[in-house]
């Protein structure tokens, strides 16, 4: 891909220009020869044991391959593979290749700290990409902090967490919910709203959100059903008839996994067409990747609220669709989760570059303010909270599969781990 | 919370939501019926019960997949094949693994639990291997999604009509088979003295065999069914494997009939719950309950007298 992309932006990069990070890192990412190994010397960039060599630096993968989540991660798994083959394709970081060691955390949250600790200590890699459940983040953070690790987690999530040891590249809830919420409100009059999820951490506190900005910060909104079911769960009549009973203009709806599938297979089969917007369906949880389970003509015309989809039209994404899909096989999709890993490698790529060094405390220190403007997303900085700054978007699902993409912010938004007033 | 609604409307309500546990109903006694023969004739614990259903599932995918390219013309009634299909499929798996490794474990009731749950796992792993670790989506011929509208108000849904035809369906067969058949005579005669039927002439392997065989062929038809409404995916099966052992055990092992007033019962109460209280909190006075009259009852709502 380097060669369709790499323009004149980077002829007559000098080392100096790149090292003033900023704005010359968008070239440094797409600079075909990278920067030579000689110049960084391994015993000043590597100054705490860590996985380097004169000519290759070691990270880790920590995703499920096996078990219920695979269908989830495999996704992440294969972006972060294309980021670190394009990065090695440019010249690697600081010159050297990326290799990676891959370990499964098998769907199971005390394997995940395990695995987490042997890349640490035994493997001594350098950084790592991983995680998508939270419960496995969670799971995997007390090692992190402990062993001073430097975790890259993709997707988006509740919030109430910042780490000095993770850049979280997926959006925090309130970046994810509000400007959705406002957007309904506005531009399709929504005014009553039936709060949907299932029955664990990241619903709950995403509908809690949701609740706080409907009922405080939106004229004349309110709540008229906040309802969760457990995971697996694949019965969804009764709270059909529920949602009829209550007429809301808007079924807020975040549920994941197999009982996504039946939710809205059962929503169809009961009649409540979502083309017709009557109630609208609006959702956080539903990526280009869970469509392929639930079917397209299952879910056409509900609205998805999240930062990245595959249908974005813009040369980055444009390019990276075209890249995954050459690496991966054409019939892949692209979901928001498998978006943000991808961001991994590169944000990390560049915080290495503006350090100078592989260090981990070097590396975080770098990290705020660094920006990327070959996203596919479009442009996503860091934040001082070590969250991404990153543009919402709104987009309606289509019955190939897709998003059209309806609504984005006309600013970043900012991200806000620990809301006040949403408490 | 019904005073803003006209009679009319409530009334409308109840009779959908009294559908909505009709149609739960009918997904139980399908979950439930390939077990209630495999647990409850034979005493084998089938933890892969799920991937026996799921296998039916994927075979579903691959019918539906062959007929949008072979056959458009016929897509709307592929699904018919699909369920003979399955059944041959995860009954043929079932004669395989009571041949390999159930028929060693007979008088090891309780090991069996071990075996078919590392099976379950190995199945898993192969159908991710096979088909990919995500969901797949099948495609549902249109005539059997959407609804009917009886009234203005009333809407049913035609997949549901579609699964409770279904089940009332196989558990007529099931009956029939159970009930009428040669099969089903010796059957039952061995699990009333597998002994003695032995020295009636009755070959008890072939039957074992055939019993085990049958009961994973029910579970594909049920897996097969549950394309329309739930999720096709490697570990979806997990999905059922604890309501169906709910069902079977609180039915009584052993009874078809406990099986069936069973599902009813339990999927009544739940519907019931779900609708005046959260989903989560149905599901848990719903196993409060059962855990409950299992103590009063450790046999089921019906038993059968057997000379052990």
């Amino acid at each position: 891909m380097s060669d369709g992309i790499s323009n004149n932006k980077t002829k007559g990069v000098s080392r100096r220009a790149v090292l003033a990070g900023g704005t010359a890192l968008t070239a440094s990412l797409f600079m075909p020869n990278g920067l030579r190994a000689a110049d960084f010397p391994t015993a000043e960039v590597n100054t705490t044991g860590l996985a380097v060599t004169d000519d290759a630096v070691t990270i880790g993968i920590l995703h499920s391959i096996t078990g219920t989540m695979a269908i989830s991660e495999t996704g992440s798994v294969q972006a972060e593979k294309l980021a670190i083959e394009q990065i090695n394709a440019q010249g690697g970081i600081l010159g050297r290749k990326i290799e990676y060691i891959q370990e499964d955390g098998a769907s199971d949250w005390p394997t995940f700290a395990e695995k987490a600790r042997k890349l640490l200590v035994n493997d001594k890699v350098a950084s790592v990409m991983g995680c998508w459940t939270s419960a496995s983040r969670k799971a995997v953070l007390p090692v992190f902090e402990q062993h001073n690790g430097f975790l890259y987690y993709p997707t988006f999530y509740e919030g109430l967490e910042e780490s000095p040891n993770v850049i979280y590249t997926g959006q925090e809830a309130t970046q994810q919910i509000i400007a959705g919420l406002d957007w309904v409100n506005q531009t399709k009059g929504a005014k009553t709203f039936y709060l949907l999820g299932s029955d664990y951490i990241w619903p709950r506190t995403s509908n809690k959100i949701a609740r706080k900005h409907i009922e405080n910060f939106m004229d004349g909104c309110k709540v008229v059903g906040e309802e969760y079911y457990p995971l697996g769960h694949t019965q969804f009549n009764s709270v059909i008839n529920k949602i009829r009973l209550r007429k809301p203009d808007v079924i807020y709806a975040i549920v994941v996994g197999g009982s996504n599938v039946a939710f809205y297979k059962q929503l169809k089969a009961a009649g409540i067409d979502m083309t017709k917007e009557k109630p609208l369906l609006l959702t956080i949880s539903v990526t280009e990747d869970e469509i392929r389970g639930i079917g397209g003509e299952n879910i056409d015309g509900a609205y998805a609220c999240m930062k990245y989809f595959q249908s974005l039209e813009n040369e980055n994404n444009l390019a990276f669709v075209k890249a995954f899909k050459e690496m991966w096989g054409d019939d892949m999709v692209i979901g928001d989760v498998t978006q943000a890993a991808y961001l991994g490698p590169w944000l990390w790529k560049a915080a290495v570059e503006k350090a100078g060094s592989f260090d981990v405390d070097k590396v975080r220190e770098a990290s705020p303010g660094i920006e990327l403007t070959t996203a596919p997303e479009g442009y996503v900085k860091v934040h001082e909270n070590h969250h991404l700054w990153s543009k919402t978007r709104v987009g309606r699902a289509q019955a190939d599969g897709q998003y059209e993409v309806v609504f984005e912010t006309a600013d970043l938004v900012e991200p806000d781990p620990f809301p006040e007033g949403y408490q | 919370m019904f005073a803003d609604y006209s009679m009319a409307e409530l009334g409308a309500i109840f009779a959908m939501q009294g559908f909505a546990g009709l149609i739960l109903f009918s997904v139980f006694v399908l979950m439930a019926l390939g077990l209630a023969i495999i647990f409850g004739q034979m005493g084998v614990i089938n933890m892969a019960h799920g991937e026996f259903m799921i296998l039916g599932a994927y075979v579903t995918y691959l019918v539906s997949n062959l007929f949008a390219e072979y056959m458009p013309a016929l897509f709307s009634m592929y699904f018919f094949v699909a369920m003979i299909f399955a059944f041959i499929a995860s009954g043929l798996l079932g004669l395989f693994v009571e041949w390999a490794m159930i028929r060693h474990l007979y008088k090891r009731p309780l090991d069996t639990l071990l075996a078919t749950w590392g099976l379950s796992l190995i199945l898993q792993q192969t159908y991710r291997s096979v088909f990919g670790a995500r969901e797949v989506g099948v495609s549902i011929p249109d005539w059997m999604m959407g609804s009917l509208p009886l009234t203005d108000l009333i809407e049913v849904p035609i997949n549901g009509i579609f699964v409770m035809v279904l089940a009332v369906g196989i558990s007529l067969a099931v009956y029939i088979m159970m009930f009428r058949s040669r099969w089903g005579k010796q059957v039952r005669a061995i699990n009333q003295n597998r002994v003695m039927a032995g020295a009636v002439g009755i070959n008890t392997e072939w039957t074992d065999r055939l019993t085990f065989g049958i009961g994973c062929g029910v579970a594909g038809v049920a897996g097969s069914a549950f394309t329309m409404i739930g999720s096709t995916g490697p570990t979806a099966g997990q999905l059922y494997i604890v309501d169906t052992f709910l069902v079977v055990v609180f039915g009584g092992a052993g009874s078809l009939l406990g099986t069936i007033a069973s599902a009813f019962s339990i999927s009544q109460a739940q519907s019931i719950m779900e609708f005046f209280l959260s989903g989560s909190m149905a599901k848990v006075l719903t196993l409060l309950v059962v855990v409950g009259i299992l103590m009063i009852r450790p046999q089921g709502l019906f038993s059968l007298k057997l000379r052990k």
